[in-house]
């Protein structure tokens, strides 16, 4: 921090705070999705999709479906999150939005987590929010659905967090596609594991909250953690660039 | 205020095996424009992005205000006006909102004054038509409104001549020989023939590169 501002500088207190900051990197983030709305609807498609296809392809059992139902929606979810990652900062990239952003006085992991919080808002909450739609068409039931939305709504933020270290590190990459899945999956299994456990642990009647409790601390630790991660495999990224 | 804002000492970067400058150093002070000079691929884009704090691939010391400018990143950050080749204009979004959105990190101004500022680069009557219904020159001018309500002392811009027209050009040479008469400091890369009076030049790509 600075204390002594010399003449003609201005103090770095006269800029802008950081929760306005933040803010404003949130709002264009979502006010350009709702322009692009196919870029929005993408990952929801793909996320009902899979989930329809599955009875399709393997089997309509109500018994077969229920077992798996709930692993089929975690999977669905998570690839679906890792199809819209390449875009969390790709176009700011392409059009030097990124630049402007690491060059703003705010420190860029704050930067970060606004631009995070608004791809988790724009892609992984709407797959929560369908979720009991295609649980009931999975044959859950009802207790189960509520506790598949509870692990998906703390697992897709962790699934956002942890993706946009892979989307920053791939940025400058001409096939990122490929590699990002290739660092980011490896990451997402053990998500994964606990979400699909706590469905199947709930569904058994044995109790829950110790799973829930693990997803909680995955989710502290991405939420502390991921930002500071991207921040600085950006600052590589555009480096290289 | 004769103490320069920014120095490079000894600065040498190398890309792709291929040394682009070494030994360079130079002051910059209030009250100049600097312009960087050199063939295309000499680093001049580079040399910018460097000073801006984009690029950390260099060897070399750079000092704000005297000292080591990793010490006063923040200072040195809102200081800065940093535009380059990619302007950070979103052609989804109308220039207003993309001026509003690249203001909202720096300092609090109004929707007045932001429209003021395109109205200033003759973009009057088009605040709220998406931007990539605009020519190429037009986005540009929606970036270059930046510099009409831009208090950072430092001002780092990359060829910020393109695609801009005749009466545009001398707009903004009268606009940065204002802002050095008033104390600001800038640095322009352009393969605009740009004359100003007292101007400085640092020239690229002059005898040291071996070409083979």
């Amino acid at each position: 921090m600075t204390t002594d501002v010399r003449p003609g500088l201005k103090p770095v207190e006269s800029g802008v705070g950081l929760f306005p900051a933040m803010a404003a990197v949130f709002m264009r983030d979502v006010r350009v999705a709702f322009r692009q709305r196919q870029d929005l609807l993408n990952p929801l498609l793909f996320f009902i999709m899979v989930v329809t296809l599955f009875p399709l392809g393997v089997s309509p059992e109500v018994e077969f479906l229920r077992q798996s139902g709930a692993g089929i929606l975690w999977v669905a979810a998570l690839l679906s999150v890792l199809l819209s990652l390449d875009h969390l900062f790709r176009h700011d990239f392409d059009d030097g939005t990124l630049e402007q952003l690491v060059l703003q006085p705010q420190p860029l992991f704050a930067l970060v987590l606004a631009k995070t919080v608004a791809h988790w808002i724009l892609t992984g909450l709407p797959l929560v929010v369908l979720t009991p739609i295609l649980g009931i068409m999975v044959h859950l039931d009802g207790n189960s659905i509520a506790i598949l939305c509870l692990t998906l709504l703390i697992g897709t933020p962790v699934l956002s967090l942890i993706g946009s270290i892979g989307a920053a590190l791939t940025l400058g990459l001409r096939s990122a596609g490929v590699l990002l899945s290739l660092l980011i999956i490896p990451l997402y299994i053990p998500v994964l594991i606990f979400g699909t456990g706590t469905v199947a642990a709930a569904s058994e009647g044995s109790p829950v909250a110790g799973y829930l409790a693990l997803m909680g601390a995955f989710l502290v630790l991405a939420l502390t953690l991921a930002p500071f991660a991207s921040a600085a495999a950006l600052r590589i990224s555009l480096s290289n660039s | 205020m004769s103490e320069p804002l920014l120095q490079a000492v000894n600065l040498e970067c190398e890309r792709d095996t291929r040394l682009l400058f070494h030994n360079l150093s130079f002051s910059i002070l209030p009250g100049t424009v600097t312009r960087v000079e050199g063939p295309n691929g000499t680093g001049k884009t580079t040399l910018l992005r460097i000073l801006a704090g984009l690029n950390d691939a260099f060897s070399g010391d750079l000092l704000w205000c005297g000292e080591p400018r990793s010490h006063l990143r923040e200072s040195f950050l809102r200081n800065t006006l940093y535009l380059g080749h990619r302007p950070g204009i979103k052609p989804l979004l109308t220039p207003l909102e993309n001026l509003r959105a690249l203001m909202a990190g720096r300092r609090r101004v109004t929707d007045d004054t932001l429209s003021q500022a395109l109205a200033g680069t003759g973009l009057a009557g088009f605040e709220h038509v998406p931007c990539r219904n605009l020519s190429a020159g037009q986005q540009r001018r929606v970036a270059l409104a930046r510099l009409l309500i831009a208090d950072e002392p430092l001002w780092l811009l990359d060829e910020v001549f393109t695609a801009i027209d005749a009466g545009g050009v001398k707009a903004i040479e009268a606009l940065l020989q204002q802002r050095a008469q008033e104390g600001g400091a800038v640095l322009v890369t352009t393969h605009h023939d740009l004359q100003l009076p007292g101007m400085q030049r640092i020239i690229l790509g002059g005898g040291e590169r071996d070409d083979n």
